[in-house]
């Protein structure tokens, strides 16, 4: 067998492992949905009344908001879902069996590529189900193209995939369950902090920069575009470049981290 | 002193050796742990590391098995030389780690198809080997079973088990029975010795100078992060002054008059104990007792004391120091 089918076979190895503890441990995963599901109510039903005369242009209503408001909440869950890795992978290399794994004669990165391709499914399966409930309160895409949605699907795994890295790499660095969930807050705190609940433009003008350079705003935006049809501008580039940039980030740091002598 | 000090393996002995190290060095930071060590493991034998907590015994584990690196030193596993072949040495080895190496999430059965996935054995064989292994560990009963379930010993069977999967011909074991009941100590023996049986090199760490007396061919004592002594079980136990005779009196007038007769005896006095040098066999205790009764001395207690770990320790690193140590009451509470 040649080194690419074995760096495949081991990492399909890893990433049923993976799979196999996400299917029997699910309260995780599920937790980890509560956030984006909980939010998409608590802002429609609770502050959409008031969040729809925000956003813009007179008749704005409920149905409105929800249509502002869902993308933005498709990207926070994949936030959400990253938090689960970091704190999956932080639980695992404690464990004794990856001692095991790092003294046989296997594929290297397969143990961290196993994570990553375990946590983008995982991403991917959860923002189906908060899309879901989006769609049953109302959410509906605007005559988006079989295109447009190839292209927001594309777009949703890309970022899922930019997270994941990241997550992988803090979740490596962290000695402790507890703290792999501190050193990933970011991940669901940058989602608050841009264009997800309240466009850009009616932010106070100090905070705007905080939501326009960081990686969810841009994203977000794009998403938007896909769906409803608004307009994408340079905001498709900027998703694709920080997606990109943080999946290359994310993997040399991850890799670098794992290469190091175990703790 | 008869005990042989381990010589620097030279390099064409390297190659007959099943592990061999010269000069090896780790340390962390400030701390050397390990200062300097010689090994070599010829082919088919069992070589125990013996040495209390914190000797060194688990970082040289790690070392040899690739997990972490060495700071210094000439290391060849399997023949393969380990800084620049890794992962060869990783295919030529298995091994079991102090803390178990177990997925406690999955059951024992998906554990061991794990690793016959990860030696990429095909489905069939896989499934073969793994029931097998479950078969011969006696772990058939709770194979379907969460391993995070599984008690101590059951743990350590099933982390020997997943170790087995690929047939590797050098295990190394770091403190396979410590933290185990008695029984659970013998079937780890005895699947040890098993596998010498096959012709596997065992490496083999442990506090207990008892278990490396049962298994091992040759044992070297860490100490301060050097090997302090090596040699055969027998030939460690004769450098080790600690073995003796001890007598308990219950009656104070009883246990002076006995001190005053035994003057070569170690007094202690607030025990009311008498301690006699002896190598513990038959011939040296029926003249202690001949020479007891036709001295009149009656004791109430007569236990025979055997060299243990702590003796062979006090005897290979204070014996410069402190060479009167025979001749003062130590009395461990036994």
């Amino acid at each position: 067998m040649s080194s690419l089918t074995l760096a495949v076979r081991d990492t399909n190895t890893m990433l049923r492992r993976n799979l196999l503890h996400a299917r029997r441990y699910p309260s995780l995963t599920l937790n980890l949905l509560l956030t984006p599901v909980m939010l998409l109510l608590l802002f429609v039903y609770i502050f959409g009344d008031v969040m729809s005369a925000g956003i813009g242009g007179a008749g704005a209503d409920r149905s409105a908001y929800i249509a502002y408001i869902v993308p933005g909440l498709l990207l926070l869950t994949i936030g959400s879902t990253v938090v689960g890795t970091a704190v999956s992978v932080s639980n695992d290399m404690t464990e004794g069996i990856i001692a095991r794994f790092r003294t046989m004669a296997i594929h290297r990165s397969s143990v961290l590529v196993g994570h990553v391709v375990g946590s983008v499914l995982q991403s991917v399966l959860s923002v189906v189900v908060v899309g879901a409930v989006g769609v049953a309160i109302g959410f509906r895409s605007t005559d988006a193209t079989v295109l447009e949605w190839l292209a927001a699907f594309g777009l949703l795994v890309l970022f899922s995939a930019a997270l994941t890295w990241v997550a992988v790499g803090m979740g490596l660095i962290s000695p402790t369950a507890e703290a792999a969930s501190n050193n990933a807050l970011p991940m669901v705190l940058l989602p608050m902090l841009s264009s997800a609940f309240i466009p850009v433009e009616t932010m106070p003008g100090w905070f705007r920069p905080i939501a326009e350079y960081q990686p969810f705003t841009p994203a977000i935006e794009t998403l938007r575009g896909l769906l409803l049809g608004t307009e994408i501008g340079h905001n498709g580039w900027l998703a694709v470049g920080w997606s990109v940039g943080l999946v290359v980030l994310g993997y040399f740091w991850a890799t670098a981290k794992f290469a190091q002598d175990p703790r | 002193m008869t005990v042989t000090r381990a010589s620097a393996p030279r390099a064409a002995q390297a190659a007959t050796q099943a592990i061999s190290a010269a000069g090896l060095r780790k340390s962390y930071g400030d701390k050397v742990v390990l200062d300097g060590i010689d090994l070599s493991v010829p082919q088919g034998t069992v070589f125990s590391l013996l040495g209390p907590n914190g000797a060194g015994k688990t970082t040289a584990v790690k070392i040899l098995s690739t997990l972490i690196t060495a700071d210094v030193g000439e290391l060849s596993v399997g023949g393969h030389d380990l800084a620049a072949d890794p992962q060869a040495v990783r295919a030529a080895i298995g091994v079991t780690g102090q803390f178990s190496a177990v997925d406690g999430l999955i059951t024992g059965e998906e554990n061991m198809l794990l690793m016959a996935d990860l030696h990429h054995l095909s489905r069939r064989e896989g499934r073969r080997v793994a029931a097998e292994l479950l078969e011969r560990f006696d772990l058939v009963e709770a194979a379907k079973k969460p391993a995070a379930g599984y008690s101590g010993g059951m743990k350590r069977r099933l982390d020997i088990a997943m170790t087995l999967v690929g047939g590797p011909r050098i295990i190394f074991l770091d403190e396979p029975t410590t933290g185990l009941d008695p029984r659970s100590r013998h079937t780890m023996w005895g699947i040890v010795r098993e596998l010498v049986a096959d012709g596997v090199t065992v490496f083999l760490t442990t506090q207990y100078l008892e278990e490396a007396d049962e298994l091992a061919d040759r044992i070297a004592v860490l100490h301060d992060g050097k090997i302090a002594a090596e040699g055969s079980a027998e030939e460690l136990k004769r450098i080790v002054p600690g073995g003796h005779v001890k007598l308990r009196f219950t009656d104070p007038d009883g246990y002076r008059s006995a001190a005053s007769a035994l003057r070569d005896a170690a007094r202690d006095d607030e025990a009311l104990a008498l301690r006699i040098p002896s190598d513990g066999s038959q011939r040296e205790l029926r003249s202690i007792l001949d020479w007891l009764d036709s001295a009149g001395i009656e004791a109430d207690e007569l236990t025979v004391h055997t060299p243990d770990l702590d003796d062979v320790f006090f005897a290979l690193t204070e014996s410069a120091a402190a060479p009167a140590r025979n001749n003062q009451p130590k009395e461990a509470v036994r």
